[in-house]
């Protein structure tokens, strides 16, 4: 499978993988003399579930930072669908097509779900502030517009019970579904998903993990995520990348990560 | 098309009072769901359009007639539909509960023979896939929504709007075979084939033809005065069978409207949006609406809280008879109406009660707390006693004959008959046909004169004719002097005080009775916390003297209630013990399912009946107890044995 050519690959359960959507080549980003993230290369391809694994300190969340435009890599390119990214705005970046989810979650706290995912439409929203305010022609019919989308992700998610529930009344596991949910009203191409689990007992871990690979499935959307749940990660994902103090150490499909003596050293210790 | 003067005996289908409603009531709303966050309704010409468009699509998959189609899911429009288009195409539906698992899946779908499964989602197409292996006759499913099946071999399953859109293109190929198909439905040909739940031995398949819904639909319809524009929230199993005379019988006669919620979560909101005029729960909704209510009082402040506890204690005073009829000051209804306004149509509008006119709950007894709650707030609560043999309905209250303790009179065309055991007889026109496959089952349970034993015992109230149930009737004794002992009747009235759990009473054969009582925990905790009562143990809070105190004012109460049905006043409780230990599944004293095994109590706890019975003052006992790990120990206590007053029967009685 490491052969593969620029019209994709087919999974072991049958899925059609497209070609390179996002390419990351020799990106390195230091804060200081700090070096977060050096000199790391990978793709991800459309369509795939995508995994970036390591210990913790490794450079992950940094590394999703990089992909959603809020950190400029001092070195290296980003190639988004053929194309070099120049630096962007994350909202630049969220306007092409990529969501994501936070490790800590980011959700308005006094507003409802229905608000919170409603806010992910907002750069599909193009009224003008006249228009927002009396509430007249194109603000209205984006409104309705924009709910219907909404709300098929509230049915998707299963979170039709808590539509008018304010999230800081919400328990852990359905605030990280709320948080999913908002990424995915923005109909995003590319989802990151930071830690998606963490914190999760089994069973939501299983309903998240179901939902994942429903969107992979059902929207065609690619998926990069982190995660610490091995058990998850290698269910889930397609391929995976392993990094251990800012480097990459391993690349490949779950079975090849698992036999790579780097990433077993990485994991269970070895001397320095 | 059905002319308006046709005869009833013209409706002799649920496909024929289909169409008559799509011409009749062409407009008006037959099915709503909220999907999307909206209600989107259908009237009876478009559900009637539907309807055909998937039996066209069915008999294209190749449904022949007496073919059986199963259909899992919750409460859906399109399920309803699925059924009454099998109906259509001279197929028998058979609903099945959408919890059950696989393995139990397997024995129904094998039982009957489905050759079609109509399920909801992947949850339910995964199920089936699991055990198809054993369904020899098994060879389509239909599945509503497509989510995460896409890459499953789609050779023997189909999506429902596949298999409609298909119909609507062979509507020319196959129109005359459904309308010969339809045409042939009469009211002996087979309705709908239930499954009973089986908590004795194997589920047994009920079959039920059309004269059984149908004129049972009719006569309950006429009973309540169901009619066109009213509105009911489907929510309950669709494979239980008053979800299949609410939902289709009543609904198809009537022609009033059936909404299906959201998702089973949102059932509570959208029973609130939807404010249904006739309203079906047992008695464990009823138990959680008005507990919910009650905790959110208790948060309320003072002022509300005040106004709340003045007007509900006017509603228990006054709110019943009101409902019945009855007369009542020109104060007390003035202060009724001003509470009304302040309290009662808000907290109705909150429950979602605020349109309900005829409300019913069954299944169980409900405590008399509960029942007067809603009736005293101006809600048309009412009981009935039933079973799916009997297409629903054997005994129903009439509107202002309700009480808490009686199940009402026979429903209209039902004959009761009792044995002298107190067993129960029925015979009525919703009779069951057969229990599919089992003519044994069949025979023991109906005889050659149509009547069916229900299995339950009770007995006609003097004065009013009301129907009583008092217990299973396998557990329905005599006691020494030949009275009936029936314990769990009086077991139910002693756990409808919150301080008592569970109850085991005995006198089968002896003179008199004695009963065991488990105090709750948590309700007598709660008290003794606000008491200042310190107590370490169950054990030591039970054998406290004022909770023995406390008890047994309760079983006097009780003896007084009982002390009122003549029948039954040899039941009353002589002495009685708050055992050491709670009764527990896990040594085996209960089932799993939170019933007494009263066989083992009684060999477990022989020594403390013993003492119940020779006049000992206290006991000293030891138990084995199991872990919850398996791990077993003994407890050992001494228990205090206490006498209660008793009421001697009436002269009534004596002088009859």
């Amino acid at each position: 499978m490491n052969d593969m050519s620029q019209d994709g690959y087919v999974t072991e359960d049958g899925r059609q993988i497209g070609g390179v959507m996002m390419e990351m080549k020799n990106i390195t980003l230091k804060f200081g003399g700090v070096v977060a993230i050096e000199n790391i290369s990978f793709d991800i391809r459309e369509g795939e579930i995508r995994a970036i694994i390591g210990p913790n300190g490794a450079g992950k969340s940094s590394m999703l930072n990089v992909i959603s435009g809020f950190y400029h890599p001092q070195e290296g390119e980003v190639w988004f669908h053929g194309v070099e990214r120049p630096a962007m705005k994350p909202y630049e970046v969220a306007r092409q097509g990529v969501a994501r989810t936070f490790q800590n979650i980011a959700l308005f706290e006094g507003m409802t779900v229905l608000d919170n995912v409603m806010t992910g439409r907002l750069t599909h929203m193009k009224s003008g502030l006249l228009s927002q305010a009396i509430w007249w022609g194109k603000a209205l019919q984006e409104e309705v517009e924009n709910r219907e989308v909404v709300e098929k992700v509230i049915d998707f998610l299963e979170i039709q019970s808590i539509r008018k529930t304010p999230v800081g009344r919400l328990p852990y596991g359905l605030k990280k579904r709320v948080e999913l949910a908002r990424a995915l009203a923005a109909e995003p191409k590319l989802l990151l998903l930071d830690e998606p689990m963490a914190g999760m007992n089994v069973e939501e871990k299983e309903d998240m993990s179901r939902f994942i690979l429903d969107v992979n499935d059902e929207f065609g959307t690619t998926i990069a995520l982190i995660e610490h749940d091995m058990g998850v990660v290698m269910d889930l994902s397609d391929r995976v990348v392993v990094m251990d103090y800012g480097k990459k150490i391993g690349d490949g499909t779950p079975d090849e990560v698992r036999n790579n003596q780097d990433v077993i050293d990485a994991y269970l210790g070895v001397a320095h | 098309m059905i002319d308006r003067s046709a005869a009833p005996s013209a409706l002799n289908s649920i496909p024929a009072l289909l169409a008559r409603n799509a011409t009749e009531f062409s407009t008006s709303p037959a099915y709503r769901e909220k999907e999307f966050g909206i209600w989107q309704s259908w009237t009876w010409a478009e559900a009637a359009e539907e309807i055909e468009a998937l039996a066209l699509g069915f008999l294209n998959l190749g449904v022949n007639e007496g073919d059986y189609l199963a259909v899992i899911g919750r409460n859906r429009p399109k399920f309803y539909w699925s059924m009454v288009a099998a109906q259509m195409c001279g197929a028998i539906p058979v609903p099945l509960y959408q919890d059950a698992n696989a393995e139990e899946m397997a024995y129904v779908l094998g039982h009957c023979g489905a050759r079609f499964v109509v399920v909801a989602d992947q949850e339910q197409v995964d199920k089936v896939i699991e055990v198809q292996e054993q369904l020899h006759q098994f060879e389509h499913m239909i599945y509503l929504d497509p989510r995460g099946l896409r890459k499953y071999d789609h050779s023997r399953l189909h999506e429902y709007s596949h298999i409609q859109a298909q119909g609507r293109a062979a509507d020319d190929e196959f129109r005359p075979v459904l309308e010969k198909r339809r045409a042939a439905l009469d009211l002996d040909s087979t309705c709908v084939m239930l499954y009973t739940s089986g908590t004795t031995g194997k589920p047994k398949g009920v079959v039920l033809s059309n004269r059984n819904i149908i004129v049972t639909s009719q006569h309950s319809s006429e009973f309540d005065h169901l009619k066109l524009g009213d509105e009911v929230l489907a929510y309950l199993p669709m494979a239980w069978v008053g979800d299949f005379i609410f939902s289709i019988g009543q609904a198809m006669w009537t022609g009033f409207c059936v909404n299906c919620p959201e998702s089973p979560d949102t059932m509570m909101a959208d029973l609130c949006e939807i404010g249904p005029s006739y309203y079906f729960a047992p008695p464990r909704i009823f138990e959680t609406q008005l507990t919910s209510v009650m905790i959110r009082m208790e948060d309320a402040g003072k002022f509300k809280k005040g106004l709340f506890d003045y007007f509900m204690a006017l509603a228990r005073k006054v709110g019943p008879d009101l409902l019945d009829g009855k007369p009542v000051s020109l104060w007390d209804r003035l202060k009724y109406m001003l509470g009304e306004f302040c309290i009662y149509g808000p907290l109705k509008n909150t429950l979602g009660f605020s349109k309900v006119r005829v409300g019913y709950t069954a299944g169980e007894a409900i405590g008399p707390e509960i029942f007067d709650f809603y009736r005293s707030l101006g809600i048309n609560l009412k009981q009935l006693y039933g079973q799916t043999e009997a297409s629903v309905f054997i005994a129903q209250q009439p509107d202002g004959e309700v009480r808490s303790d009686t199940v009402g009179v026979p429903s209209p065309g039902v004959e009761i008959r009792l044995e002298d055991n107190g067993e129960i007889y029925y015979r009525s026109a919703g009779t069951f046909v057969e229990y599919y496959k089992n003519p044994e089952s069949t025979a023991d349970t109906k005889d050659a004169e149509g009547w069916v034993a229900t299995g339950d015992a009770g007995f006609f109230e003097e004065g009013t004719g009301h129907l009583r149930i008092i217990d299973r009737a396998k557990d329905v004794g005599k006691m020494a002097d030949g009275k009936l002992f029936a314990p769990k009747y009086v077991e139910n009235k002693l756990k409808f005080y919150p301080n008592i759990l569970e109850a085991v009473v005995f006198g089968s054969g002896r003179d008199r009775c004695a009963a065991f009582i488990n105090i709750d925990l948590t309700a007598v905790g709660n008290w003794a916390e606000r008491n200042n009562i310190a107590y370490a143990s169950y054990q030591e809070l039970a054998q406290h003297p004022d909770v023995y105190k406390t008890i047994q004012t309760h079983i006097e109460e009780v003896n007084k209630s009982i002390a009122e049905d003549s029948m039954l006043s040899g039941c009353q409780i002589h002495r009685f013990l708050i055992l050491h230990k709670e009764l527990d599944a896990d040594d085996g004293e209960m089932t799993r399912t939170r019933k007494v095994r009263r066989k083992i109590v009684e060999e477990k706890f022989h020594d403390l009946i013993t003492a119940l019975y020779d006049g000992s003052e206290r006991v000293q006992t030891t138990t084995e107890v199991t872990y919850e790990d398996g791990r077993k120990g003994s407890i050992s206590a001494n228990l205090e044995l206490r006498d209660v007053a008793v009421v001697t029967p009436q002269q009534k009685l004596a002088a009859e």
